[in-house]
């Protein structure tokens, strides 16, 4: 929502992790905030990376001050978004066609980093993780671990609402309000309307990732981007439960992270024209690449299902002072438009990984607080938990009973679903009704969501659509995707407020946006899934061509969300 | 073929959600606290690989009927995923009541020496609350009679001998019940074998299949019966035996459930476990046997499918050798689950969802008001005696029953 004629202090565009967490930081100091997103949280590059908690020893050798950084923020992920946080621990193996001699530079330069690395013997490692190559010669264990974006995403955006930030999904940005060599707003375009409006600000923070690029020019800056694509595969379930790593120079595919029910491997990297970057997809060679470098990792990958394949785009940024794009680094930008280009009140936060957003976050609130003269209370985003993370109230109630009650009792304990939901919205689960068996059922089977959990998201988590609701909640994120809950959800949501038809062309476009991913690893189950999928929406449901036309016709209307993720791939 | 393509345990991962499965569990019909087979199985495996406590205790309401492994299209394991999960992840140990109800063989074994006893106090109404309060033992539950004279001491004294004047030979599995409950369903099988030119040889060493221990969560006690077993199913192989049984479940449990559930080996042994129908049919079919008929026998009898035969695939053999008893009509119910499933329906918890299942089956059974109900399962005898007050036997104590004993000798010249 947007408060009409308000003046805010802040105006955040993108709803990424470094936008949501920007506009968090900036709530908790106290200033008005207003975060704008052109479709939903978490659509672009925040939503399509490989989850990693990265301990940073990744870039040890490579790069000693992102390797700092990550584990710094690795650390305080764990303190303030445990719920977020899977602590897995990871190993960086060494294969016999790697040379073990880099095993040493890679612990030494860890040390260095502050990086606890810790040279375990082979056998130690595969007995830690069975799933790990057999032939290994040498494996480190880091305090790697998996991180879920959307959660983390969400938790801050909650965070923000809940110390006054206005948000706005579905708006872009389609030029900013300037008045001589200052910005003071956004002009914004409502993409499922077409409806204009104009919000006020004091201060615009372009947090937009690589479309950042994009936002910049609209306020007549240059901010030089490198669209870096990165593809990476989703498999069915869990093979590993530490994070494998390849103990050499970074390469393609030579990540396996284990994320919620399913692990990723991940990635590949190549440059992209930046006019491409709202239509990726991922290519067979790709597909081909991730598979037989991933099955080096992990040699039961090779047949293990796949669910999907999705590409996201990195955004790398040139430094300020080489704008001929040589010097490209995986750091923190912030910059102030008004010392480097004279424009006032403009900053642009790019650069960086998912796991600095906080500090992205707190670099650009810092140069918000002193570019406003606002008096800085400080930042607190470090030490204090996000919303779902704060220390459990009552201690997890798990009934454990024992002998003879255990065999008395009927229901013993909390329900898988309970479990699952606690696992996905941390002590904010308490919120999820739980009363009867009705908003006990299953909507989501595979990833145990509950109408109420489906409920929850709808009333306090900026959910319009089915795409919303997944990123939400894992709903249509598992083995069948979508094929068992995607009508269910749809029904759900028409039951709260959407009209039957526009729920009913939300299906049909959540089921074809479903099948995109799936579309490059179409063999084996994963297309016998996509057959059912078609037999049950196309042959018994009717959503049929006709259907379509319609659909598409609503979609030129401009009724229709223009998601991009519709043409491209993303996370699970 | 299914296990060469197989890429996760039990095939879980083949699963492609079509939910048939839950459709066909009887457990799903009549209990909402169990979430069914697509759920506890495949489902929740995905939940347990991640995090152990992700196990619900709800999967002990899976009787192992196995029909949702048969009604799967893409070949998922269901209910062995499910026993398997149990095992691996359900918390403390298996209580006394289900360590009791496991050891058939101890069990039987220490109650036929005091048979007349142990079958007196079983049927006094105290007793059996007493054991509903203090075990959880249902108080309804009618228990199978003990027989003072188990039928290994019989083989021993009075068919061991005669069996070596055979030709050919066949080496009997006859299992916890036909051993301590039952002896006269092994003394039919050894007639009509007999009869037909057939010795039969029992094992050196039989333990219980293990398939109530396995279902009670008591795996290393089920493995080194197994192991036992399997070593002697391979010696009688070796001399040229198949190895015949009278229960589908215990052939089901040797097959199936040692790979699958214990993890162990039987591929060199598997193909020649089968049940006493199938090898008898083949026999028949073959034309190396025939079978005469008593020209006056009449019955009416109602063939109900136990749920292991069907997983089995080998209902056809029962059916039809009881096809070829001229005076028999017989009528084949439909493939409905009794309830039971072992030691399951013994359970005060399941008592009244063991007797919801089978419903379905009672009516049906009164529907056809049959003389006798035929079934290859004895718990399922078990349960349609006590559920219905008919008598049920199976085939092969008919077919011995109808057999003209002279008359088959000498067709086949013994």
């Amino acid at each position: 929502m947007l408060t009409k004629g308000k003046e805010y202090d802040v105006i955040i565009i993108g709803g990424g992790a470094t936008g949501a967490g920007t506009a968090r930081d900036c709530a908790l100091r106290g200033l008005s905030v207003l975060l704008v997103e052109r479709y939903d949280f978490t659509a672009g590059a925040t939503g399509r990376n490989h989850g990693l908690l990265h301990s940073g020893a990744r870039y040890a050798v490579t790069d000693r001050e992102s390797a700092t950084e990550c584990i710094k923020e690795n650390m305080i992920l764990r303190r303030v978004a445990r719920h977020c946080v899977e602590e897995t621990g990871g190993l960086f193996i060494t294969l016999p066609e790697d040379d073990l001699g880099y095993q040493k530079l890679f612990v030494e330069s860890c040390e260095a980093a502050g990086i606890r690395a810790e040279v375990i013997d082979p056998e130690l490692a595969r007995r830690l993780e069975p799933s790990v190559n057999p032939t290994l010669t040498g494996a480190v264990k880091v305090p790697d671990g998996a991180i879920d974006p959307f959660r983390l995403t969400t938790a801050n955006v909650v965070d923000a609402t809940m110390h006054g930030a206005d948000v706005l999904t579905y708006h872009e940005v389609t030029g900013l309000i300037r008045n001589g060599d200052r910005i003071q707003g956004v002009c914004l375009t409502d993409v499922r309307t077409g409806a204009r409006s104009e919000a006020r600000g004091r201060l615009v923070i372009n947090a937009g990732g690589i479309w950042g690029a994009g936002i910049a020019a609209k306020a007549g800056v240059t901010v030089n981007m490198f669209p870096a694509k990165g593809s990476l595969l989703i498999f069915g379930h869990r093979i590993n439960n530490l994070v494998i790593n390849r103990c050499r120079k970074p390469a393609n595919a030579d990540i396996l992270v284990p994320g919620d029910t399913i692990c990723l491997i991940g990635t590949t990297s190549d440059r992209v024209p930046y006019d491409q970057i709202d239509h990726m997809t991922v290519t067979p060679e790709e597909v081909d690449i991730l598979m037989s470098e991933g099955a080096k990792l992990a040699p039961s990958l090779a047949h293990t299902r796949i669910l999907r394949a999705y590409a996201g785009v990195r955004p790398l940024v040139t430094s300020d002072d080489d704008p001929s794009g040589r010097s490209i680094s995986r750091g923190i930008v912030c910059l102030d438009h008004a010392t480097r280009d004279g424009l006032e009140g403009f900053i642009t936060i790019t650069g960086g990984k998912l796991m600095t957003y906080r500090l992205m976050a707190e670099w650009a609130t810092d140069l918000a607080m002193r570019k406003l003269g606002e008096s800085d209370p400080g930042c607190v985003t470090a030490d204090k938990p996000l919303p779902g993370s704060e220390p459990a109230e009552v201690k997890k109630e798990k009934k454990r009973l024992k002998g003879w009650n255990r065999r008395k009792s009927h229901v013993i304990e909390l329900s898988t679903e309970q479990l699952a939901a606690e696992g996905r919205h941390g002590t904010m689960s308490r919120k999820i009704d739980t009363r009867d068996a009705a908003s006990e059922a299953l909507v989501c089977e595979c990833e145990q969501v509950s109408v109420g959990e489906v409920n929850y998201a709808i009333d306090e988590l900026h959910v319009h659509n089915l795409l919303n609701l997944r990123r939400r909640t894992r709903l249509g994120m598992g083995t069948c995707q979508g094929q068992l809950c995607a009508c269910r959800g749809a029904g759900l949501l028409a039951k709260a407020g959407a009209c039957a038809d526009a729920a009913l062309a939300d299906l049909g476009w959540f089921i074809n946006e479903r099948w995109k991913g799936m579309s490059p690893v179409a063999w084996g189950e994963t297309i016998k899934e996509v057959q059912l999928m078609s037999w049950l929406y196309e042959g018994v449901g009717g959503l049929t061509e006709g259907r379509r036309q319609k659909m598409d016709a609503m979609a030129d209307k401009g009724e229709q969300d223009a998601e991009p993720a519709a043409k491209t791939e993303e996370k699970e | 073929m299914i296990d060469q393509l197989n890429i996760s345990e039990n095939n879980f991962e083949q699963c492609i959600k079509c939910t048939v499965c839950t459709v066909y569990c009887p457990v799903t019909a009549v209990n909402p606290l169990y979430p069914g087979p697509k759920q506890a199985g495949p489902d929740g495996e995905r939940y347990r690989l991640k995090h152990r406590d992700f196990y619900n205790e709800a999967l002990k309401y899976c009787l192992n009927c196995k029909r949702c492994e048969v009604a799967c299209p893409s070949g998922v394991r269901i209910s062995d995923i499910i026993l398997s999960a149990r095992n691996r992840y359900s918390r403390g140990s298996a209580g006394l009541r289900d360590r009791m109800l496991a050891h058939t063989d101890m069990m039987g074994g220490l109650a036929t020496r005091l048979s007349p006893t142990v079958n007196g106090l079983l049927r006094l109404k105290p007793v059996k609350l007493a054991m509903d309060l203090t075990l959880g033992i249902d108080r309804r539950r009618t228990f199978p009679a003990y027989t003072p004279r188990k039928f290994t001491t019989w083989y021993r004294r009075h068919a061991a001998e005669r069996q070596e004047r055979f030709a050919n030979q066949v080496t009997y599995f006859h299992g916890c019940y036909v051993n301590y409950n039952f002896p006269r369903l092994g003394k039919d099988l050894v007639k009509v074998m007999n009869a037909i030119g057939w010795g039969v040889q029992l094992m050196k060493d039989e333990k219980c299949c293990g398939v109530a221990r396995i279902a009670n969560r008591l795996i290393k006690q089920a493995t080194d019966a197994a192991k036992v077993n399997l070593r002697e199913i391979g010696a009688q192989v070796e001399a040229g035996r198949d190895v015949i049984a009278t229960s589908s479940t215990c052939v089901m449990t040797m097959r199936d459930e040692y790979p699958h559930v214990l993890g162990l080996d039987n591929a060199g042994v598997r193909d020649h476990i089968m049940t006493a129908t199938r090898f008898l049919y083949n026999l028949v079919e073959s034309g190396r046997v025939k079978l005469a008929f008593k020209p006056d026998y009449r019955l009416h009898a109602a063939y109900h499918t136990p749920c292991h035969l069907v997983r089995l695939g080998w209902g056809i053999y029962s059916t039809e050798l009881l096809k070829m008893i001229p005076g028999l009509q017989l009528t084949i119910l439909d493939y409905n689950c009794c309830g039971i499933a072992g030691t399951y329906g013994f359970k005060k918890e399941n008592y009244a969802y063991s007797q919801a299942i089978g419903k379905q089956l009672f009516d049906s059974i009164a529907e056809a008001a049959p003389d006798i109900v035929a079934t290859d399962c004895e718990t399922c005898k078990w349960q349609i005696e006590m559920s219905t007050g008919l008598k049920v036997a199976n085939p092969i104590s008919i077919i011995a029953d109808a057999l003209d004993v002279e008359a088959t000798r000498q067709l086949n010249n013994v």
